[in-house]
């Protein structure tokens, strides 16, 4: 009998990896995907990209850990129809590159708010309009937000940007000029104000 | 096949959750509340299943357009699955209509005399599955879907016995009633 058993517990000819990619295809094609993600290398290591019909949901900052916690929130907020689907992202992708090899001082991808509400996407709204080179501080990101009180609320704000480097938190410092912190960790927020030239290097 | 359409295998509620994706707990640090996992997840924790199940019933080479239509029916209904619900079961309750519906159309289609559609294509895969799959095909339903069960979604005994909806043991005896006529057959 264990012949039988054998032959019919044989792994199945193909592969379903390959498959599974055609399928991430034609579901894009067929307008099914709510989010399409894909991870790209940059200098500050891996980016987990994700974007909705509508534009840059999240730009996570990726250990192989998190990917998991990203998309599972991704998943319980926005729309669990997440595949790994990297063509819609290309444009993020090209712009990125442009803006690590100092080609590229302003994002116009379009983006997508849905992670954030009230008091943190006025806040993050505001830091996107600080132009390249420039800093400013928590102080002023929460009165911009109509609280001028609430420093420690904008901190935790930014803290909370689903869309880092992009929506430029890191060139929020303390009043007093010094860094502050940073979602992914000072050394990426100290990088990205010296590629900006915004630090002395 | 034949005669099986009319018959669609009924997932009856299996006892215990079958591939519990790893990351519910962490899903739940996000939210109280049990949420679907990723569809990508979804899609990587069954696919492997899924397309065994379809090779087996169906053959490799309808299996895969097979396995591309189930999918894709799958995404359709996602967002309105119930978070608790039985994942694989799910998945392979798709795949079996998807396959059904595909045997009833190509029986439908008419066929030019001189295609013999049903000699194997020989591709370079592994034939010594598909030979015992497809002489599994001529087996009384009950036992062939307990040996799809078992052998080609894997599923342990207790979970085959609670998709047959029977007893662990009735299922064990389909199960090696099904490979004695099979080796029957293919002596």
């Amino acid at each position: 009998m264990r012949d039988i058993e054998k032959a019919l517990a044989l792994q199945p000819p193909g592969d379903s990896s390959a498959l599974a990619e055609r399928f991430a295809a034609r579901a894009a094609e067929e307008g099914l995907i709510d989010i399409a993600y894909t991870v790209e290398d940059s200098p500050v290591g891996p980016l987990l990209l994700a974007g909705t019909k509508r534009g840059l949901v999240e730009l996570g900052y990726e250990g192989e850990a998190e990917l998991d916690s990203y998309l599972s929130r991704l998943a319980a907020k926005v729309s669990p129809r997440v595949l790994e689907a990297p063509a819609r992202l290309d444009p993020v992708r090209r712009e990125l590159d442009e803006y690590f090899s100092g080609k590229r001082t302003e994002f116009d991808v379009p983006l997508d708010w849905s992670l954030t509400r009230g008091f943190t996407q006025r806040v993050l709204r505001a830091t996107a309009k600080i132009p390249y080179g420039h800093v400013s501080t928590y102080r002023e990101m929460a009165s911009k937000a109509g609280n001028e009180r609430a420093v420690r609320a904008a901190g935790n704000a930014l803290g909370a940007n689903p869309i880092p480097i992009v929506v430029p938190c890191h060139r929020i410092l303390r009043t007093g000029g010094s860094l502050g912190g940073y979602g992914g960790g000072l050394p990426r927020k100290e990088f990205l104000l010296r590629l900006e030239g915004a630090l002395e290097s | 096949m034949n005669g099986r359409a009319d018959a669609p295998l009924i997932w009856r509620r299996p006892t215990r959750i079958l591939g519990c994706p790893a990351h519910i707990s962490a899903m739940r640090s996000v939210s109280q509340t049990v949420s679907l996992p990723p569809f990508q997840a979804f899609l990587d924790a069954q696919r492997e299943t899924v397309f065994r199940y379809l090779v087996a019933m169906i053959g490799p080479n309808d299996a895969e357009d097979v396995f591309q239509e189930t999918f894709i029916s799958a995404l359709r209904a996602y967002p309105r699955l119930r978070p608790d619900s039985n994942l694989r079961a799910w998945a392979l309750t798709i795949a079996n209509r998807k396959a059904i519906d595909f045997v009833r159309s190509r029986n439908r289609r008419p066929l030019p005399v001189e295609e013999v559609p049903e000699v194997p294509v020989h591709d370079g895969r592994p034939s010594e599955s598909g030979d015992v799959w497809a002489a599994a095909r001529d087996l009384p339903a009950s036992q062939r879907e307990a040996l799809l069960y078992r052998f080609a979604a894997d599923l342990p005994y207790s979970d085959v016995a609670a998709a047959l909806g029977t007893s662990e043991e009735a299922a064990r005896q389909r199960v090696s009633e099904g490979i004695r006529q099979l080796r029957k057959a293919m002596a």
